[in-house]
């Protein structure tokens, strides 16, 4: 083959890559907006993008994963607060340290997980039913746990975990970085979290492969529980209350960063560092209307509209692969 | 010679059917085995086992000698053993290189999938097998006979011992059965053992050596398959005799063609297709697979657009935008893929037998009219000799060839007048494939005009009146029945032959 061909066939392939468009269109957005506006480049904003968007960067990692294996999980959201009252709890009532009160909330997380796995893989119930049964169960397990009142006054001692900083840059945000860059690593390169695309592509392929679908089903189902536990640790500690309405709706805008971010809902297909694009071009997005005093009323559309424009590109981009055979 | 598999007294037992019914066998190495028989005779259940999908109720299983018992595909395969199932187990959303090393990918030292090795092991691997497909092409953009084949290479990769295949060339094309077929016989020269399932007797006498017939979960027989002949087989097959399976035409068909195609095109499908079908007649269109014979009949019932051309019947134009409009005007299209476009699958026989006629079964307040329904399914099922112990049973839970039976009942309810059969036989046992052309001829002699669109170069042999040959897209040649061979319906296919000026011979 000749050279230039060849440079140009490499060329289409990172380009038909969703990450290479996200980073384009972000940095072009971002360019428009230092223009635009002398805020958008400060630390101060950019500190603040990220810190908003560490809720839904560390869950997307999970989300993505578990979408790539076929599944679904609506009940992030209500995880992630029932994380931070169990917490909160064990802090306050039950006087526990802070590893030890973290730990125990992430096992609640863990246990919300393992419920949908079992569920869901074993037995066989859609994911989608499951976890919209677990989203509102465990919002209201959480109600009755606070008696529908969030826990106030936390001990310093756990507060710096959200609220401590690292070279002038909160802890959250690292947090958020070291589980994207982890996971897309692993999901990449390791062969067991590699098993999630055998599986969402083709559920008996992979059980014929002799892939363990059900514990990596399951094992997915925990993964994004406990990432939504982590997330709310980091909002509970930022805020120094454990408040129950916490991550209402995170979980659709998780699922949706997820899709920008090239997964779909059939499985299969997608990535982390995806998923992640996905959820900061949202959140720059969400910043740039505010900066440019574009009424907040605006968002919710302007989010719904791109998430569809992301679908059809991708549907316009196969029919146009298939025509080609 | 060394028998590198025998199976002792298999026997396997569903809810009210002796599915395996006390079988033994034995495989050399090198040999190609074949197994035949009709939908649920036994030979798919029997296999699974072999290949560790399902467990026997009882029997020994030995391998080189050493007995063994699976529990999964997986103790199979470590044990030598590898099946190619009938549907495609290929993840169709990754890359080649991923489905051929699905979870055994080459890793390093932290388990880390090494990338690069990975393709280039694929790229050799194939390259052995004389393919040249980018290791990172996505499965899904493959053509569907590439995919069949790459479903093999995927179970050969393995390097079993034993190759277990379930009709491996049910979408492949003849070149790429011969190609299939070539790389066979090169491994069976290197010692590998086959198991060979098919439904195309033909394939037997071509590549295996020895061949066993089952029948209801029975080992009927066992040939030497250059002593047999594929009249025997048949009938050790049914059990009974069946003399000329496809019939005879009792009648010349003339006259001027009442269905005309005219300059059918879709850029990049097909081009100026153009062809007339005559009262009574059975058209064959004969093709390699992708030479566009089912994207015409979509385009030509609504189903898909076209960029250009007419449609004439009784010789007034009539305009087609949907299959609804096809509905109408009585033109009857039958789906190759019966489970995704022909039948609702998981819905009772009635209900899909009266599906594109249930305008014809409403009342004057929009109700169904149930009794008359009733009535209209019972009879089609006696007419189609469909066996089903009900017609509220589920069209998933029958077999193969009383689907099949179930499409053309469903579609004989609009009383077509042109009758378009998209692969009548495939995936149908013997028995009922007898029964469906027996219908086909019925329809022919009640006048009905029928385009049969079939990769089964003996069937359209059998049945046809003339054959047109398609080739990219385009009709290549034009066979008459006195001309019909199988040599000059490939050159055409194969794009080897053309005919001038065809479109004024064929209308």
């Amino acid at each position: 083959m000749k050279l230039k061909e060849g440079v140009f066939d490499i060329f289409r392939v990172i380009a038909s890559f969703r990450e290479f468009s996200l980073i384009a269109v972000l940095i072009i957005f971002g360019l428009f907006m230092t223009v635009r506006s002398n805020v958008f480049l400060t630390k101060a904003n950019l500190e603040a993008i990220l810190l908003g968007l560490s809720v839904e960067g560390i869950i997307a990692v999970g989300m993505a994963i578990l979408l790539i294996s076929g599944g679904l999980d609506l009940s992030v959201g209500s995880t992630m607060a029932f994380t931070g009252v169990v917490t909160g709890l064990a802090l306050i009532s039950l006087k526990l340290a802070t590893v030890p009160a973290i730990l125990l909330g992430l096992l609640a997380a863990l246990s919300v997980g393992l419920v949908n796995g079992l569920l869901v893989a074993k037995l066989k119930i859609n994911p989608f039913i499951t976890t919209l049964g677990m989203l509102i169960t465990v919002r209201g397990l959480l109600l009755v746990l606070a008696q529908g009142k969030a826990v106030l006054n936390l001990p310093e001692s756990f507060t710096v975990v959200g609220q401590g900083r690292l070279f002038g840059i909160q802890f959250p945000i690292y947090v958020m970085l070291f589980l994207v860059i982890v996971g897309d690593i692993l999901l990449r390169y390791s062969r067991f979290f590699r098993q999630s695309y055998y599986i969402g592509g083709n559920e008996k392929a992979a059980r014929l492969s002799g892939i363990n679908v059900d514990f990596v089903k399951i094992f997915n189902y925990c993964l994004v529980s406990v990432l939504a536990g982590i997330a709310g640790v980091m909002i509970t500690a930022r805020f120094g209350s454990s408040s129950v309405t916490v991550g209402t709706n995170v979980e659709l805008r998780v699922i949706t960063a997820a899709i920008i971010g090239g997964a779909s809902l059939s499985g299969g297909e997608g990535s982390v560092f995806g998923a992640f694009l996905g959820a900061l071009f949202m959140a720059v997005l969400a910043n740039a209307l505010n900066l440019l005093g574009v009424d907040v009323y605006w968002q919710n559309l302007v989010t719904g509209l791109i998430l569809i424009v992301a679908v059809v590109v991708d549907v316009v981009n196969e029919r146009r692969k298939a025509n080609q055979k | 010679m060394t028998v590198v598999l025998r199976a002792e007294n298999i026997t396997k037992r569903f809810p009210g059917v002796l599915a395996v019914d006390n079988i033994s066998l034995e495989l050399h190495q090198g040999e190609i085995l074949a197994l035949v028989g009709e939908n649920g005779a036994g030979k798919s259940t029997l296999m699974q086992i072999l290949g560790g999908a399902q467990k026997q109720d009882s029997g020994r299983i030995f391998v080189e000698g050493q007995e063994v018992s699976f529990n999964s595909p997986e103790d199979a395969i470590r044990a030598g053993v590898c099946m190619v199932f009938q549907e495609l187990s290929l993840v169709k959303s990754i890359s080649v290189a991923e489905n051929l090393f699905a979870n055994r990918q080459p890793v390093g030292k932290c388990n880390n999938i090494q990338w690069g090795k990975l393709y280039q092991e694929t790229e050799n691997f194939l390259r052995s097998f004389d393919l040249y497909i980018d290791p990172r092409t996505l499965v899904k953009h493959l053509p569907m006979g590439q995919q069949q084949i790459l479903e093999i290479l995927k179970a050969i990769s393995a390097s079993p011992k034993i190759l277990i295949l379930d009709e491996p060339t049910s979408s492949l094309t003849e070149g790429e059965i011969a190609y299939l077929f070539q790389n066979i016989r090169r491994l069976q020269a290197k010692g590998m053992a086959f198991i060979y399932i098919t439904h195309k007797l033909s394939e037997i006498f071509q590549i295996a050596s020895r061949v066993i017939v089952m029948r209801d979960g029975k080992h009927i027989g066992e040939r030497v398959v250059k002593d047999v002949t594929e009249n025997e087989l048949v009938s050790m097959m049914v059990g009974r005799q069946i003399v000329n399976l496809y019939g005879t035409a009792s009648r010349q068909v003339n006259g001027k063609a009442y269905f005309v195609i005219e300059n059918f095109t879709r850029r990049g499908t097909f081009q100026n297709v153009s062809f007339g079908l005559r009262k009574g007649e059975i058209l064959g269109m004969a093709g390699l697979v992708g030479a566009g014979r089912t994207e015409l009949a979509l385009a030509i019932v609504g189903m898909t657009p076209k960029d250009g051309g007419k449609v004439y019947l009784h010789g007034k134009e009539i305009k087609i935008e949907s299959p609804k409009d096809a509905i109408e005007k009585r033109i009857a299209y039958l789906t190759e893929d019966r489970k995704e476009l022909g039948l609702f699958i998981s819905m009772s026989v009635r209900e899909n037998l009266i599906a594109p006629s249930l305008r014809k079964y409403v009342s004057i307040l929009g109700f169904l009219d149930h009794s008359r329904v009733e009535k209209f399914a019972e009879e089609s099922v006696r007419r189609f000799s469909i066996s089903t112990p009900s017609i509220s049973k589920k069209v998933i839970n029958l077999s193969g060839g009383n689907q099949q039976k179930c499409l053309v009942g469903m579609w004989m309810g609009i009383t077509p007048e042109v009758i378009i059969f998209d692969e009548p036989t495939r995936g149908v046992d013997v028995g009922a494939r007898a029964e469906i052309y027996k219908k086909l001829r019925e329809f022919a002699e009640s006048g009905v005009g029928i385009i049969l669109i079939s990769s089964d170069l003996p069937e359209l042999i059998g049945m046809c009146d003339r054959i047109l040959v398609m080739h990219r897209g385009r009709i290549q040649g034009e066979v008459r029945r006195e001309e019909f061979s199988e040599e000059l319906i490939l050159s055409y296919a194969a794009g080897l032959t053309s005919i001038q000026n065809q479109s004024q011979e064929n209308i």
